[in-house]
């Protein structure tokens, strides 16, 4: 189980993962010893899984980003498996959810420009096995990012 | 924009992984040496490639067990609202995510709650009364997969 001190080293970890344990340790006033305890434990047992670099793909030239909102042909045995392993191997695929509800996959692409993406919607999405229906939403703008957990 | 090589496409996908692996560490299984790997890391901070960290956690595990995608559309009276909206929806802790899309929906949410009733309760109070909020669609999160994206 999580104390006080737990939830507070992982508020403000969340909120800056660029702090080092010793500069976690002086923000929540305990020692850096306590600290590397509380975090080795916290990765044992799973909450933490760890620390990634966030790319931002607009510096690559990435500058637009798609959700597509797709229903699948359930009629026919295998279809999530077969659709999500083929979409998988779409590289400008960056997230991939199901969902129950009225959509059943959501697929998040990236492309460099408009007419980038009219490609890979042709030649890669279009040919994807199982689809029965597609929308897209085109991102205009992030308002809210990092998926924070609200601790 | 700058162009990458193999190697800052390999240094990218590790880096994404874990952010935490020394230049070092990352050099020898890149084999690159120390300094190389570092100079290669400013580089892509620099450039803004590389634009911060992100502590991945397991909400599971931190008692948050529904995830629900919301599309939003605003009443056609609120249009000319759309930063009241924006600031009152970015305000809601269990609000993880707010894009603005066009298509069938105004707005693209991601929210947590402990469970389906603590979800109903975002929903009710907070989602519903924002100002210029219309039609809402949820859809519950089953599963989840990250890619490392375009870096082959």
């Amino acid at each position: 189980m999580l104390d006080d001190l737990d939830r507070r080293l992982l508020r403000h970890w969340q909120a800056d993962a660029t702090l080092s344990p010793a500069e976690l340790a002086a923000t929540v006033g305990v020692t850096p010893a306590k600290v590397s305890r509380r975090i080795a434990r916290l990765q044992d047992t799973g909450v933490i899984e760890g620390i990634g670099a966030v790319i931002d793909w607009s510096a690559l030239g990435y500058t637009v980003e798609v959700s597509l909102r797709i229903t699948l042909d359930k009629t026919q045995a295998g279809s999530f498996d077969g659709f999500i392993t083929a979409a998988r191997a779409v590289p400008e695929v960056t997230e991939i959810q199901t969902f129950l509800g009225s959509v059943d996959v959501r697929l998040n692409i990236i492309a460099r420009d408009v007419a980038h993406y009219q490609q890979i919607y042709r030649e890669r999405i279009l040919t994807l096995p199982h689809i029965s229906d597609i929308e897209a939403l085109m991102q205009i703008a992030r308002i809210k990012d990092g998926e924070a957990l609200p601790l | 924009m700058i162009a990458l090589d193999d190697i800052d496409r390999a240094l990218l996908r590790a880096l994404a992984r874990d952010a935490t692996q020394s230049a070092g560490a990352l050099g020898r299984t890149l084999g690159l040496s120390q300094p190389a790997t570092w100079r290669r890391i400013r580089k892509l901070e620099d450039a803004g490639v590389i634009k911060g960290r992100t502590l991945r956690l397991n909400p599971e595990k931190l008692g948050f067990g529904v995830a629900v995608f919301l599309g939003v559309k605003l009443a056609a009276k609120g249009r000319s609202s759309l930063e009241d909206f924006e600031r009152a929806v970015t305000a809601i802790p269990e609000v993880q995510r707010v894009e603005h899309v066009l298509g069938l929906f105004d707005y693209r949410l991601r929210v947590v709650a402990r469970d389906l009733s603590d979800f109903e309760r975002v929903l009710r109070r907070r989602i519903m009364t924002l100002p210029g909020a219309g039609a809402v669609e949820a859809n519950v999160l089953l599963s989840e997969e990250r890619l490392p994206g375009p870096l082959d």
